[in-house]
């Protein structure tokens, strides 16, 4: 049985094993790595519960390509893992987006690169989580800044990935995937299930249309479904070949997420029409927040979704602000995004607080840097 | 269920080499399958990468075709999910044996419920014909020029190390005992694994001395000994994969528990 409406008090990484049971998880495949464990522990104790199947996998890989058989057997399905587990799952994380597998992936941060810093918070794996298979496609990745965020993102991801048949990310860090705190559970979850093929719905959250995320052959119910990593025709037949199907299929993929940024993009504003606004997402913008709540000066844009990248509220921001400072644990990943976003918005001085090593920003570190920028 | 409503004939013309292996274990495949009177509704074919594993888009059926070596891996969470699909799994030698090697090992171990047929040709075909796991010692392959000096892999022996439930050898010379063992394996539980070493008469046998898919077939016919007979030989002979002979028969025929009954998801699968 899931979370019954309440409060409790929970580790992040319980909330995101809670959340994905909510959601209607059904299978779940994972591999043993650090920071991210306790949701395997979590789900190999409560899928049985609640009638799913819990599988300790061989190695990464094998997570992946579990999780998109048991997708294309029609039920919601989920893995876990962090840095390293993260690079080995890249070749199936591409096949998903091929084939347009609905599923999630809970990725822990920590440092790196290679083993780097199991035991501690980054988020190095931003660009990773974008760009870390080969070829053109597009991901959905939510950053979880509380406990709260970790089992309301998690929600999210899954209602995403069903939505538009897509990979979909919680990047939380070793910092929220080991917290405790405050979870307050609503009575009113909107759930939402794959649009199947032959199943007729109206429901308004499948507002996406069929030419551009077309409805799920779920198998063993007569559609024939051929599934492929390979370019492939609305009918699903193969055609490696041939140059025009090929743009028209990728061009698709990328186009179901990005033409919908309004509907996937989700954000927080704290002072939004500040001269001097902050730009950080996760547990980078722990430090940030504090600055944001204790000086009106400061503004504080907080992202929720960082793929596909908020531009909108970052455009928005970046109009109206002198200075920007994007707050992150690497050493500027999406900061280069962001400075794109905002260049073209006229913001002249955007610079960054990188901050690697394992813990957040603090607000003492945010503020010299705003001093030093001359915002302060 | 005629032989052309098994097949989807709008994907026709297909990519197999003439000579190729690929269509009499089909055909093997197809026989069983219809013998048993099975509904292609209720199967699911799941394959990687390689020339084996473009079968199952041939099959007029639900099929996943993954990428290289992992199919085993996509099968176990589809039987997870959906206890009550049957799934066969097409794959190759380097497919299942080089980069799916671990999942290979892992899903024998693991013992869920799934038929795998490995189609062996001792070289990795679509890519031109370069040395696989199971290249012969001293044979030639593209990747090979002066002979193979690695010694084969044997995935059936593997297998019956690893725990699978049934392990059988054939060449595409034994039509009748493959066609029979494919339907010992559809009706069994748990991990079955059916090696079907094939001809690639296009990469294998033209760069050595047997570019006819009927010599290759000759050479499977005269190099066969049967596992019992095989066994006393197998001790001394690392490379008893083909380079001295071809070790053929059921290997095991065993009823371990299979994961999905031990977990208890039979149920939760009527659900569907």
């Amino acid at each position: 049985m899931s979370l019954t409406p309440g409060e409790y008090f929970l580790q992040g990484n319980e909330a995101c094993v809670e959340a994905a049971l909510v959601s209607g998880l059904n299978f779940f495949a994972g591999y043993p790595i650090t920071p991210s464990t306790e949701i395997a522990e979590g789900l190999a104790r409560r899928l049985p519960e609640v009638g799913g199947a819990f599988l300790q996998m061989e190695d990464e890989i094998a997570c992946v390509s579990a999780i998109i058989g048991a997708s294309w057997g029609g039920v919601k399905s989920m893995t876990a893992t962090s840095g390293p587990g993260l690079s080995l799952m890249q070749e199936a994380i591409g096949y998903a987006a091929m084939s347009e597998t609905p599923m999630v992936i809970a990725n822990v941060m920590r440092g790196g690169p290679s083993t780097g810093q199991p035991t501690r918070a980054s988020q190095g794996d931003v660009m990773a989580t974008k760009w870390g298979s080969h070829g053109d496609y597009q991901v959905i990745a939510f950053a979880p800044a509380s406990v709260q965020e970790m089992f309301d993102l998690t929600i999210k991801a899954f209602n995403y990935a069903e939505k538009y048949r897509v990979p979909t990310f919680v990047l939380s860090d070793a910092e929220i995937g080991h917290m405790r705190g405050l979870l307050n559970v609503p009575s009113n979850i909107k759930i939402v299930n794959r649009k199947e093929k032959g199943v007729r719905r109206t429901d308004e959250a499948y507002d996406v249309p069929d030419d551009l995320v077309p409805p799920f052959p779920t198998f063993g119910k007569g559609n024939k479904a051929a599934v492929t990593g390979m370019t492939h025709g609305p009918d699903s037949r193969i055609e490696p070949e041939d140059p025009k199907i090929h743009q028209e299929l990728v061009s698709r993929l990328n186009d179901k997420i990005t033409k919908n940024r309004r509907d996937i993009n989700k954000w927080d504003l704290l002072c939004p029409d500040s001269k001097h606004m902050i730009i950080s997402y996760g547990s980078a913008s722990f430090g940030a927040r504090e600055v944001a709540a204790e000086d009106d000066r400061i503004g504080l844009l907080r992202l929720k979704t960082i793929w596909p990248l908020p531009e909108e509220p970052i455009r928005e921001a970046a109009s109206k602000a002198e200075h920007i400072l994007v707050c992150e644990m690497n050493m500027g990943q999406l900061y280069h995004d962001i400075k794109r976003v905002a260049l073209e918005a006229g913001c002249k001085k955007i610079e960054l607080l990188p901050k690697i090593g394992g813990e957040p920003p603090t607000p003492g570190e945010v503020r010299h840097k705003l001093r030093e920028m001359g915002a302060i | 269920m005629e032989v052309f409503d098994f097949y989807r004939k709008d994907r026709w013309p297909h990519v197999f080499c003439p000579g190729c292996g690929n269509g009499t274990v089909m055909n093997c495949f197809y026989r069983a399958f219809n013998e048993l009177g099975w509904n292609l509704d209720n199967t699911v074919f799941v394959s990687g990468i390689g020339c084996s594993s473009r079968i199952p888009l041939y099959i007029n059926a639900d099929a996943l075709h993954t990428t290289h070596g992992r199919a085993v891996a996509f099968a176990s969470g589809l039987k997870l999910a959906r206890p009550e699909l049957d799934i066969v799994v097409f794959t190759g030698d380097g497919d299942l044996g080089a980069i799916g090697g671990n999942h290979f090992i892992n899903g024998c171990r693991r013992n869920i419920d799934m038929d795998v047929i490995c189609i062996n040709n001792n070289i990795y075909g679509m890519t031109g014909g370069q040395a696989s796991i199971t290249t012969p010692h001293d044979f030639q392959s593209t990747t090979t020029p002066y002979g193979n000096r690695e010694y084969p892999f044997d995935l059936a022996e593997i297998a019956v190390a690893a725990g699978a439930n049934y392990v059988a050898r054939w060449t595409t010379r034994h039509v009748h005992e493959l066609t029979k063992s494919i339907k010992i394996a559809l009706e069994k539980k748990g991990f079955n694994l059916i090696e079907v070493v094939s001809q690639c008469p296009t990469n294998f046998g033209r760069r050595n001395k047997m570019g006819d898919a009927s010599i290759m077939l000759e050479w499977f016919k005269e190099n066969s000994v049967r596992r019992e007979k095989a066994r006393s030989a197998a001790v001394d002979h690392v490379d008893l994969n083909l380079a001295g002979q071809v070790t053929i028969g059921e290997f095991v025929n065993r009823d371990r528990e299979c994961y999905q009954e031990r977990i208890g998801v039979e149920k939760h699968g009527e659900k569907h």
